[in-house]
């Protein structure tokens, strides 16, 4: 059986075992399934940068926070937005920050690159946490969750978590499709020409400019819709949505499951959340209380995979095959 | 010389202070092979990457077809149809031979902004790939991943490459250098044959393919032109010979 075969079975597998999730586990677990399903379409969007394109952003969570406050912001209050033209317009909003920011950052390069995307990200950090305009350092509560029936038509209501689940679910198997058929596509090449070696890509007459800027803006908009369905999903948005921990955090999750590489995000998202809530629940002895210092062993997992597994947990799984 | 395709204009340019390229006037015209020689150092490379767009002219001007393309970008002046391949092997390393002139050969597209159909499905561009990689000598050898592949090989991976964007110029920095015996004829053969319909500005170490295919000789020294000429008057050239050729011993 071929390579790519077993691959597209395990995929099968996973995804009737995703479906059936919440028929068979409790309301926590669904729940928590959730929340990698999410960090697992941001991971994705920062792949598409990082692991694609070669460009290492430090500010990712800007475009996944704005598009939650940008929910908050446009959902009346007490009142349940609509999904269908709160979500579009989220993305959107990511999406026009990303051609923004992207326009002036992508003149830079390698380390300068990483600080300006940063700076960018820490200054609307400052702005939302420092000024009243969206709710200071507390942020903004949403109270209802965006209405989804469609012409009344409901046969989803984002209110049960399995319902949410089933939504967010949906929109990561379109996600995780988007970005596999992008990488075969014209578009996807010439990204992965302008990582490999951008200044060639010129000389053949590739204005790389435009191309990766068209990338950020995309991973700007998938950002967005992962920070639309986290604002949903707790209810509230805080400018910790788009500080550079959380950047980090994400960035951290690319490059545990393995940069470039299609379900790496979604392995390092989902590694790092059980890792998270295992060392939390560590038990305590003699008074000492792991679980409360999780972040330590954290720390320690992941400096083991950067120094044993070069190419995060997806490299086990492909030992020794160049990925092209 | 009216139909020069490609000609500079005391084109120079300067690192600090030193002159790469000082003051050099040429021409290239389709059918011709102008090659440049001379000592290392002399400014050769530093010509084709200003050429090229690579590094802007310090002074002077770059016509193409009678238009000035000094201050385009590396881009532009390949969409107008110059192509050049590198003295050090600039490839795409970790994708297959095919890949990279696929890549090449995908650049002539009017734009590559389409984001569901997959690329090899594009059978115009695979077939302008296999093409290129045949006329540098590489069939068989698409799938080979470019650092596998031996030094002499990727140099014509870049030939190939050059070739796969459809140019009507060729810029050639040493596409011999590091290449069997076998291959390097199969390369002047080649030369020979792009000639017909492109115009070629080659540098080139290697005296016998140099003297084998050019139409036209300058002979650089410390970023000047020395001399220019017919292959027999470079020849006959007694400050070419003191400056270069006698050096080499030929």
């Amino acid at each position: 059986m071929s390579r790519s075969n077993t691959l597209a079975i395990a995929a099968v597998v996973i995804l009737i075992a995703l479906a059936l999730l919440p028929f068979v586990a409790e309301k926590f677990t669904v729940q928590f399934a959730t929340r990698i399903l999410i960090m697992a379409i941001f991971a994705m969007s920062l792949n598409l940068l990082v692991g694609h394109a070669g460009l290492v952003s430090l500010g990712h969570a800007a475009y996944f926070g704005i598009a939650g406050y940008c929910l908050a912001l446009s959902s009346p209050q007490y009142q349940a937005a609509n999904f269908w033209t709160s979500l579009p317009l989220a993305m959107i909003a990511a999406g026009a920050l990303a051609l923004a920011i992207g326009a002036l950052v992508l003149r830079t390069s390698g380390i300068y690159f990483i600080m300006a995307t940063l700076a960018f990200a820490q200054m609307l950090h400052s702005l939302l946490h420092d000024t009243g305009i969206a709710g200071g350092s507390d942020g903004i509560f949403i109270y209802a969750r965006p209405d989804i029936g469609f012409f009344g038509w409901r046969a989803f209501d984002l209110e049960k978590f399995g319902d949410f689940y089933f939504v967010v679910l949906a929109l990561f198997v379109v996600v995780f499709g988007f970005i596999g058929v992008l990488r075969a596509s014209l578009f996807g090449r010439v990204i992965a020409g302008i990582r490999v070696n951008e200044p060639r890509m010129r000389s053949l007459g590739f204005a790389t400019f435009r191309y990766k800027l068209v990338c950020f803006v995309l991973a700007g908009m998938l950002a967005g819709l992962a920070g639309y369905l986290a604002a949903v999903q707790f209810g509230v948005v805080n400018p910790d949505m788009l500080g550079w921990h959380f950047s980090g955090a994400v960035l951290m999750m690319v490059i545990l499951g393995g940069m470039g590489t299609l379900a790496g995000p979604v392995i390092g998202a989902t590694a790092m959340l059980l890792l998270e809530i295992g060392f939390q629940s560590l038990p305590a002895v003699d008074g000492i209380n792991p679980g409360k210092h999780w972040q330590l062993p954290m720390g320690i997992a992941i400096v083991l995979v950067a120094l044993y597994l070069p190419n995060g947990l997806t490299g086990l799984l492909r030992r020794g095959r160049a990925d092209e | 010389m009216n139909e020069a395709i490609l000609r500079t204009r005391a084109l120079s340019r300067h690192f600090g202070g030193l002159a790469a390229v000082s003051d050099v006037s040429l021409a290239c015209e389709m059918g011709q092979v102008h090659a440049v020689i001379g000592p290392n150092g002399a400014g050769k490379s530093t010509l084709i990457n200003v050429l090229s767009g690579d590094l802007p002219a310090s002074a002077g001007q770059v016509l193409f077809d009678g238009r000035d393309i000094t201050r385009l970008a590396a881009e532009r002046i390949s969409q107008l149809g110059i192509a050049r391949s590198y003295q050090k092997t600039n490839l795409f390393l970790p994708f297959t031979a095919f890949e990279n002139c696929r890549l090449a050969a995908q650049s002539r597209l009017s734009s590559s902004m389409h984001f569901v159909r997959p690329a090899l499905g594009r059978e115009d561009i695979n077939a302008a790939a296999q093409r290129s990689l045949a006329q540098a000598g590489l069939a068989g050898r698409g799938d080979v991943i470019v650092c596998a592949l031996s030094h002499g090989e990727q140099r014509q991976v870049e030939i190939a490459m050059a070739l796969a964007t459809r140019p009507r110029v060729l810029l050639l920095d040493e596409p011999l250098a590091g290449m069997g015996a076998e291959e390097s004829s199969r390369i002047v053969e080649l030369l020979r044959e792009l000639a017909r319909d492109h115009a070629i500005l080659l540098v080139e170490h290697d005296m016998d393919a140099v003297f084998a295919v050019a139409n036209t000789l300058t002979v650089m020294v410390n970023g000047r032109v020395l001399e220019s000429g017919s292959p027999a008057q470079i020849r006959a050239s007694r400050a070419v010979q003191e400056a270069y050729l006698g050096v080499d011993g030929a």
